[in-house]
């Protein structure tokens, strides 16, 4: 992990938040000049190896935050700073990796020449690209299964691909998006574990958007709760678990699990006047 | 990564096995399929044979229009006498070459001149395929242009091409008859490719994009990565139709600029001579069908070297 390191020394000083959004909205423009507000004034922080979870009734903008983050799309209004820089400045240098809720693996590479595409795109060498995909896919548990195509793998293990590749270049932010949303319960608490454990051993900051609230609890630092459209935040519920590594299945049982579910939940249903939707209360 | 590197998943051990079991399949899947072409053919054959003994002598017509052709051994030789024919001497005198060879010698002649309008097709095609992808206003400039040449009837620019041919001329350089044969070729080959590969650079979904622009690559990156990988299951069939088409190409063209040497005139000729030698005109046409299987044949050889791209095409 000497890549990392480097980044840390060689750039802004390591107090410089993960992400910092001010007054940050946007809006889409809608047909026939009806306009879409997706998000508004989203003040929000994410301190280095912080993982924060964005929940929220469906439409409310969770992926639109995510994808202004990554510099996928532009915010309308207010200002995004990655790590010190524009987000446009973060993803060109690579600043973070990102995981969707599909996969997205190439069908024509193997596994391990996807999880080595990104260091391939960036002239990586052969050795240190081997190197480095051996180690990922011994973290996601993928090991004998390098040589295999994507289609030869189950959903579960499909996104496994797909995170490893997000952590190709040891960034030091993780965007997920949904990235459980397809898996069954069983598997999904079984890579809820797993992330806990790369966050741990990674110390990557992680923005999580989640439909579940267990999960977002189980995982986060902080789980930041969004009000439906115009989306804004409602609550930040501090979890309290302790650090990643910590996260084990046991907390599952705990309290303190317990409150931070009801807490989430309550400030989800909070005002009267709305009802969640899509969100999955397991 | 001490700790969860021992950690392994419950993984699935089956699916290497799995894979297999799929290409052993696939190969059986591949010999029913030459089993079944190889049946077709002899079904054709049968079918011919059959309708020669049991049709009416004279055909069945209702005034002009022939609803069953005639079942004689001019109309109808037997299949045997088609083949026969191949193997007996090209003209009565004595040193005639045999049949077989002269037909041998036109269809590498006019493969030859259907190959050049192929390569010349499908550069043209790809290039328009990556302009079009490259710009937004290039493809709503020229799509409507790329379908509209199609609709030219071949017989209408055959003469054209050939007349501006024998007004080119640089240097050392001379137009000939056959390098028009070969643009008429490439004028049919460069639409089936310019659609397919548009379709197939165009392919991969906004998650896949999105993905390789979080990587912060460029265009080119993407392309070279991304879209033309993803663009082979489309290219193939492309590749394939302008392969045939190159060869109609280049049969008509060879007939409507009379251009000597090539199957397409040897069709014609024969035709005239078919009076007392019923097998003769058959001679050509399978060269014709030679030349098909051939060009077929090459662009499913090029479809092998690509198989790990075409991954798609039968999984997910
Ligand atoms: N490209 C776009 N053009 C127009 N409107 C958009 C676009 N993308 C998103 N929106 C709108 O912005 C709002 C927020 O969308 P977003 O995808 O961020 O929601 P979300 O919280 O991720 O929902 P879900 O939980 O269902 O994934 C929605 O009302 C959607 O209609
Ligand atoms: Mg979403």
């Amino acid at each position: 992990m000497t890549r990392e390191d480097d980044k840390d020394m060689a750039s802004e000083p390591t107090t410089t938040p993960a992400v910092i959004a001010e007054n940050v909205g946007k809006v889409f423009p809608g047909k026939k000049g009806a306009q879409v507000t997706a998000l508004e004034d989203i003040d929000l922080t994410v301190a280095r190896g912080e993982f924060v979870s964005l929940i929220g009734p469906s439409g409310c903008g969770k992926s639109t935050l995510m994808r202004l983050i990554a510099d996928l799309d532009q915010p309308t209004s207010g200002s995004l700073s990655v790590f010190g820089k524009s987000a446009k400045q973060a993803r060109l240098d690579q600043e973070y990796g990102i995981a969707f809720q599909q996969a997205g693996l190439l069908p024509w590479r193997t596994v391990r020449r996807n999880i080595e595409l990104p260091l391939e795109l960036h002239k990586v060498g052969k050795a240190e690209r081997a190197k480095r995909s051996k180690e990922l896919l011994s973290l996601v548990g993928l090991t004998d299964f390098g040589d295999n195509f994507p289609d030869q793998l189950s959903g579960g293990m499909q996104q496994r691909v797909a995170i490893a590749r997000s952590l190709a270049e040891s960034p030091n932010l993780l965007l997920m998006d949904e990235p459980f949303g397809a898996l069954d319960e069983m598997t999904r608490e079984h890579m809820q574990g797993e992330l806990a454990h790369i966050c741990a051993e990674t110390n990557a900051a992680v923005v999580f958007v989640t439909h579940s609230i267990p999960e977002a609890v189980f995982l986060s630092h902080r789980v930041v709760v969004l009000s439906p459209r115009p989306g804004r935040i409602r609550a930040i519920v501090d979890v309290g678990l302790g650090t990643s590594s910590e996260r084990t299945d046991h907390l599952r049982e705990s309290e303190t699990f317990f409150a931070a579910v009801s807490e989430v939940r309550e400030h989800l249903h909070g005002s009267p006047d709305a009802v969640p939707m899509g969100v999955d209360n397991r | 990564m001490t700790e969860t590197a021992t950690r392994q998943f419950d993984a699935v051990p089956a699916t290497r096995a799995k894979g297999a079991a799929a290409s052993k399949s696939g190969r059986a899947v591949a010999w029913r399929r030459w089993i079944l072409g190889a049946l077709g053919i002899v079904f054709v054959g049968v079918a011919w044979e059959v309708y020669k003994l049991v049709g009416p002598e004279k055909g069945f017509t209702v005034g002009e229009l022939i609803l069953l052709p005639r079942t004689n051994d001019l109309s109808m030789p037997h299949i045997a006498t088609m083949f026969e024919r191949l193997s007996e001497p090209l003209t009565g005198a004595s040193n005639s070459i045999f049949m077989w060879q002269a037909v041998v010698e036109a269809s590498e002649f006019s493969l030859y001149v259907a190959a050049v309008g192929w390569i010349i097709g499908v550069s043209v095609g790809l290039l328009l395929a990556l302009v079009m992808q490259r710009f937004r206003t290039a493809q709503s400039a020229v799509l409507p242009w790329i379908i509209l040449s199609q609709t030219v009837p071949l017989i209408a620019i055959a003469p054209l091409v050939r007349r501006w041919g024998a007004q080119i001329q640089f240097g050392d350089f001379v137009w000939e008859n056959w390098m028009s044969v070969a643009l008429i070729a490439s004028y049919l080959a460069f639409f089936p490719v310019s659609i397919g590969a548009l379709k197939g650079l165009n392919s991969p979904d906004t998650n896949h994009v999105e993905l390789f622009r979080s990587f912060g690559v460029g265009w080119w990156k993407t392309l070279v990565k991304l879209r033309i990988p993803a663009s082979v299951p489309y290219l193939m069939p492309a590749l394939q139709l302008a392969a045939a088409n190159a060869v109609i190409g280049t049969i008509v063209a060879e007939v409507s600029i009379g251009l000597k040497g090539g199957i397409g005139r040897m069709v014609i000729e024969f035709a005239g001579a078919a009076g007392g030698d019923p097998g003769k005109p058959w001679a050509p046409i399978f060269g014709a069908v030679a030349i098909g299987l051939i060009a077929a044949g090459v662009v499913a050889v090029l479809g092998l070297f690509v198989r790990r791209y075409r991954r798609g095409e039968t999984n997910a």
